[in-house]
């Protein structure tokens, strides 16, 4: 099992999708939000995720499929 | 001797032991090195650091560490250089250039690498990592050999070739991956949690960035011990700008300098400028860069980590943000190359074109004694100032040679 920590960034009307509701119900991963804001405009989550390595990549695409931006919560690790 | 309390969650203040961790399990928040202040002023002098090594390691009572074990090529205490050309140049007489591009490796990230390695060290790590598409890479597989470690490079599949040699010498495995920015991230997250691997900037991250504060005691240390009216400084994760910041506060708190005054400029390329953007629209969320798209490679971090904590540190000090328009980069390197003889990457180029923009928005006075921080070395982007190359072709006689720089003498 592994677990990734991960921030999601709305923006526009993607604030009103319950992406992670929808990703749940789709995938074999734990969602555990820590921290979150959401404006009108604009909105972002902090979750960590668990599950299989290979369920929690094609989970992140899909949420990337949507429109929403997914990062690390550590922020790049890929350092120049 | 140690003066480390243990490690404290940047957001929410929860305590952690001094292990190799770097996320709060509460709040997923950064966590950061805690320090005995007091049992540190009990022993630092400006006598005690005066008669250290020539090197970052004479601030060692303020370095993550325990013992003195230190894996060190000799980084640090690098010149700082009254820039009179430049400055006559752009109106400042006191403006000092930090030249951290004569470093072992040729970049200040040799410091915090130097820190990273050490603890990694303490901690029994037999390999360390890391993930880079530049100067990390190199410094880390110098560090490794230094130390007698293994190491691990990350780097994505389609890195310049002089990159890839710039690891691979020191002996490190280098792995290149096949796959998206996003993907390379992520897989070295996952990565660092399986492998009991130092990597320097994951699971180390709160004791290789304390090293970035080196920068700030020399700084003050070679200015007689004060500190300067202003600080220009380039921008990739932030960690750098948040621990210049850190380590002139840190001189002031033990009274090894006056209270500081210093305000804090943040340069980024516009090709990638997520910290400056969000400072300047007055938002409290970092809005990462997808694809960042700048020559400065090494300033090319779409997702900073330390991002927030650098604009809370630009607000405390009262200083400015610069993106810097990528044409204004090889500008700024070619400045600073033919009035100071200094050569310097692409970071740095956005470094003196930024300081050319907040000089022009009246940011610094003339006499207000102002440090420019160098990060790396011209050699290791070549490729961004080749165009820039003129030569002049001669045959092979005194005429020739005379005809074709009349215009030049």
């Amino acid at each position: 099992m592994a677990k990734l920590k991960v921030n999601f960034t709305f923006s526009d009307n993607l604030v009103l999708r319950p992406v992670i509701w929808e990703l749940g119900r789709e995938f074999s991963v734990i969602t555990n939000i820590r921290k979150a804001e959401v404006r009108d405009d604009f909105g972002w989550v902090m979750l960590e995720l668990e599950g299989e390595e290979s369920e929690i990549i094609v989970s992140l695409d899909w949420v990337r499929s949507t429109g929403v931006q997914v990062d690390l919560v550590s922020g790049d690790v890929v350092a120049g | 001797m140690s003066y480390i309390n243990g490690l404290q969650c940047r957001e929410c203040g929860r305590n952690y032991p001094a292990d190799p961790l770097n996320v709060c399990d509460f709040c997923f928040g950064p966590l950061e090195v805690a320090y005995d202040y007091g049992k540190i002023a009990r022993v630092i002098s400006r006598k005690s650091i005066e008669s250290g090594p020539l090197s970052m390691w004479r601030y060692k009572d303020l370095l993550p560490v325990e013992g003195s074990d230190y894996v060190d090529l000799g980084t640090g205490y690098t010149p700082l250089i009254h820039a009179k050309n430049l400055g006559r140049y752009l109106g400042l007489d006191y403006l000092y250039i930090k030249n951290d591009a004569v470093n072992p490796t040729y970049s200040f990230k040799d410091r915090v690498v130097s820190v990273a390695a050490t603890r990694a060290q303490e901690f029994e790590f037999d390999t360390i990592a890391c993930a880079s598409t530049g100067n990390l890479a190199g410094s880390v597989a110098a560090h490794a050999a230094k130390a007698g470690m293994k190491s691990f490079i990350f780097i994505p599949d389609d890195l310049e070739q002089g990159k890839i040699v710039g690891a691979s010498i020191y002996g490190s495995t280098v792995v290149t991956i096949k796959g998206t920015y996003d993907e390379v991230n992520r897989l070295c997250s996952e990565l660092a949690d399986i492998y009991p691997w130092a990597f320097v900037n994951i699971n180390m991250r709160p004791y290789y960035v304390e090293g970035s504060k080196t920068l700030g005691y020399e700084v003050a240390e070679q200015l007689g011990w004060r500190a300067p009216a202003h600080c220009v400084v380039p921008l990739a994760s932030g960690a750098l700008f948040t621990r210049v910041w850190k380590g002139l506060n840190e001189l002031a708190d033990l009274r090894l300098i006056d209270p500081i005054s210093t305000q804090m400029h943040m340069t980024q390329p516009k090709g990638n400028s997520p910290i400056v953007d969000a400072y300047n629209s007055d938002v409290n969320h970092i809005r990462p860069v997808k694809n960042p798209n700048t020559i400065a490679k090494s300033l090319a971090i779409g997702n900073p980590a330390d991002g927030i904590y650098a604009i809370a540190a630009l607000r405390e000090s009262g200083g400015s943000a610069i993106s810097v328009p990528e044409e204004e980069i090889v500008r700024g390197i070619q400045l600073l190359a033919e009035t100071e003889g200094i050569f310097t990457e692409t970071a740095g180029g956005v470094v003196i074109s930024g300081l050319k923009q907040i000089i022009k928005n009246n940011s610094i006075q003339r006499d207000e004694p102002t440090v420019v921080f160098i990060t790396g070395n011209g050699l290791k982007t070549l490729e961004a100032v080749a165009h820039t190359v003129n030569t002049v072709p001669i045959l092979p006689t005194v005429d020739s040679f005379a005809t074709a720089i009349t215009n030049r003498l």
